[in-house]
């Protein structure tokens, strides 16, 4: 005891902070959490709160001024059916998304956790991870020109003869246009490849955790393949896919550029926000579409939950 | 063995190679029907190669594998009427302890009333009756193991494999579920192939036991054959304390063969000069080692021609102080001829 108590005293004033640190484990994790706190809570949220509360004020009609009094005007706009179309046509694109990406991901995403070997994984990685280190808008721009009317893909259908499949493609109802660039159908595709990559890596990573012997197990206990993908393999992957559905939707959701660029001009959430707070100067309006969004989410994720999305994490 | 009934499983000649490494090595051997089998080895023998050979994870490279005196050769792990106890339970996380053990029925399309009734009755002879809505990650690594049995035996198969089962749990439920499943296999009567590396288990629980090393069968036998007739110096060594005497260190013990084992237990610590029995041997040396073991105390006996044997004592007198005060005495070792066993040379 006397031993230890004669090497206790602390060499120096940053030994002896240190010291007074390690008798207080909770003063260090309030210290170490302040600043990422104070930026969520502060600039981030606190934005957030100020943006939603421009809401509650509303623009003079006549003037364009906005008038500072709490007002449940502007989100009575939300309803006009003009603004309920824009919200119907920006949830049901990023539902379709969402929907496409699961399905074009998944066995990507299976293949790499469950058959790729250390090199082939890494490739794959690689290839998924690639897109993104380029410029979102060069990439935007690049579809644009491979979905033009003059563009490889047209090409490409009129070099196997496929010309009649495009054209009976592009007049469908909706989602057809004069061409895929000025359609829907350009968007979706042109969205699902922007966002490609935020599936496929939760849900990589979610069917990676998987036991290989759980596998074993289902097959041992008489389940076919088909039977042990539905019953054991797509259960466990539903988290994954939950959150990669997440990142799909909530990004769809919001994006602004790729509605503005493909597509028949027709205004979505992002797009409208963007106008708003920009060349309208309708900062209450603005507010008011962004709570959309929020609104969608947190529905979403409601129902994932009621769904059981969640119950095997 | 019965000529009419098939053993419950047979290997013909099966290797498996993986490159250039030979899990398995031209095995032949039959398991029969309601046997508990044991396959005993160090890691890497082939032992677990061998279960995933019959579960139909794997197949033989070369050889036939037959299941009740049908070849398996092409059948896939979900047209085999053998079921896994695996390592690491492989429980599905998402579902309760009654879905985990119902799934082989659920999967076999068994009506829901049955499959409830022959859940609940398998659930209760593991001591589990009542507990069938937890989910797995809210139990314990013993009740765990409990579900993964009641999960294989539900669906009567003809084999009930079991890889390691007790390996993750402590010593005290390891030696529980040794008497239990012991008793379960008593009261079903399915054939069980239990693969373990614990010599403790295999001796206690098989009918036999196949002692495997590098991808071939060292010995297969009764636990008594195995343990008292050890066949190779590998199995003496592995199972039990290894206590082999060869060169000139044997030839000096009078009437004992050129190479041979001898059990530590059978050997009597006696004092110098003592007369040796005319159906005995003995050599004389020192004490050179004490390790004192609570119940017993193993001794370390350097020969005076060389060699040394290991003693193990029941400790009815001896205490810790006693048994250590002995290093260093000069000793005579008698054991009995017929407790020798002869080691290939």
């Amino acid at each position: 005891m006397s031993a230890l108590a004669a090497d206790a005293p602390a060499r120096g004033p940053l030994r002896r902070f240190s010291n007074f640190l390690y008798r207080r484990p909770k003063l260090t994790l309030a210290l170490l959490l302040l600043p990422p706190m104070l930026w969520l809570g502060v600039v981030y949220l606190g934005s957030l709160a100020a943006l939603l509360a421009q809401s509650m004020f509303s623009v003079d009609d006549f003037s364009g001024l906005t008038v500072y009094q709490p007002t449940l005007k502007t989100y009575g706009e939300l309803f006009q059916p003009a603004s309920l179309d824009i919200i119907l046509r920006t949830v049901v694109m990023a539902a379709s998304v969402t929907l496409g990406c699961a399905v074009i991901g998944f066995p990507l995403a299976y293949y790499m956790a469950r058959f790729a070997g250390l090199r082939a994984k890494a490739v794959f990685y690689l290839a998924v991870m690639l897109p993104l280190w380029s410029n979102y808008l060069v990439r935007v721009y690049s579809w644009k020109l491979i979905l033009a009317k003059e563009g490889v893909i047209t090409w490409l259908f009129g070099l196997v003869g496929l010309d009649g499949l495009l054209d009976w493609i592009l007049a469908l109802p909706v989602v057809g246009g004069p061409s895929l660039s000025a359609s829907y159908i350009g968007m979706w595709v042109v969205f699902m490849y922007i966002w490609l990559p935020y599936m496929i890596l939760p849900v990589e990573a979610a069917l990676e955790r998987v036991p290989r012997s759980l596998i074993e197990a289902s097959a041992d206990l008489g389940a076919h393949p088909r039977q042990t993908f539905r019953n054991v393999i797509l259960p466990l992957a539903v988290p994954g896919i939950a959150a990669g559905s997440i990142f799909t939707f909530s990004l769809t959701l919001g994006d602004y550029i790729i509605p503005n660029l493909i597509g028949n001009s027709r205004p979505f959430i992002g797009m409208v926000v963007y106008s708003y707070q920009g060349t309208a100067g309708n900062i209450p309006g603005a507010a008011a579409f962004t709570l959309v969004p929020i609104l969608v989410m947190a529905l979403y994720l409601a129902a994932a939950k009621r769904l059981g999305a969640f119950d095997a994490l | 063995m019965d000529e009419k009934k098939p053993s419950a499983v047979s290997f013909r000649s099966v290797s498996r190679h993986y490159g250039e490494v030979r899990a398995a090595d031209s095995l032949s051997f039959d398991i029969a029907e309601g046997e508990f089998f044991s396959m005993l080895g160090p890691s890497g023998s082939g032992k677990t190669t061998c279960l995933r050979l019959i579960a139909g994870f794997e197949q033989p490279t070369s050889g036939e594998v037959l299941i009740r005196g049908v070849s398996m050769a092409g059948v896939p792990p979900y047209e085999r009427d053998v079921n896994t106890v695996f390592q690491d339970y492989a429980l599905f996380p998402h579902m309760s302890m009654a879905e985990n053990v119902a799934y082989g029925l659920m999967i076999r399309k068994i009506p829901k009333a049955e499959r409830a009734a022959r859940t609940e009755t398998m659930l209760a002879m593991v001591a589990l009756s009542g507990m069938g809505q937890r989910k797995p990650s809210q139990l314990s690594g013993g009740q765990r193991q409990r579900v993964a049995l009641a999960r294989a035996l539900v669906n009567q198969p003809g084999v009930l494999l079991l890889d390691e089962p007790l390996g993750a749990l402590d010593l005290k439920l390891r030696e529980q579920m040794q008497v239990e499943l012991k008793a379960i296999q008593r009261q079903v009567g399915i054939t069980f192939i239990y693969v373990t590396h614990d010599q403790g288990e295999a001796l206690s629980m098989s009918d036999r036991i196949a002692v495997f090393n590098k991808g071939r069968i060292e010995q297969i036998g009764r636990p008594d054959e195995i343990y008292e007739h050890p066949a190779t110096a590998f199995v003496a060594g592995f199972v039990g304390v290894s206590n082999i005497l060869s060169g000139p260190a044997a030839a000096a013990v009078a009437g004992a063969p050129a190479a041979f084992s001898i059990r530590p237990e059978k050997i009597l610590l006696a004092a110098p000069g003592r007369p040796v029995p005319a159906d005995s041997c003995s050599a004389d040396g020192t004490i050179a080692s004490v390790l004192y073991l609570g119940a017993s105390t193993r001794f370390g006996v350097a020969l005076s021609k060389g060699g040394e044997l290991i003693v193990i004592e029941q400790n009815r007198e001896e205490t810790a102080v006693s048994a250590s005060a002995r290093q260093g005495q000069p000793v005579r070792l008698i054991w009995q001829r017929a407790h020798i066993q002869e080691m290939r040379p």
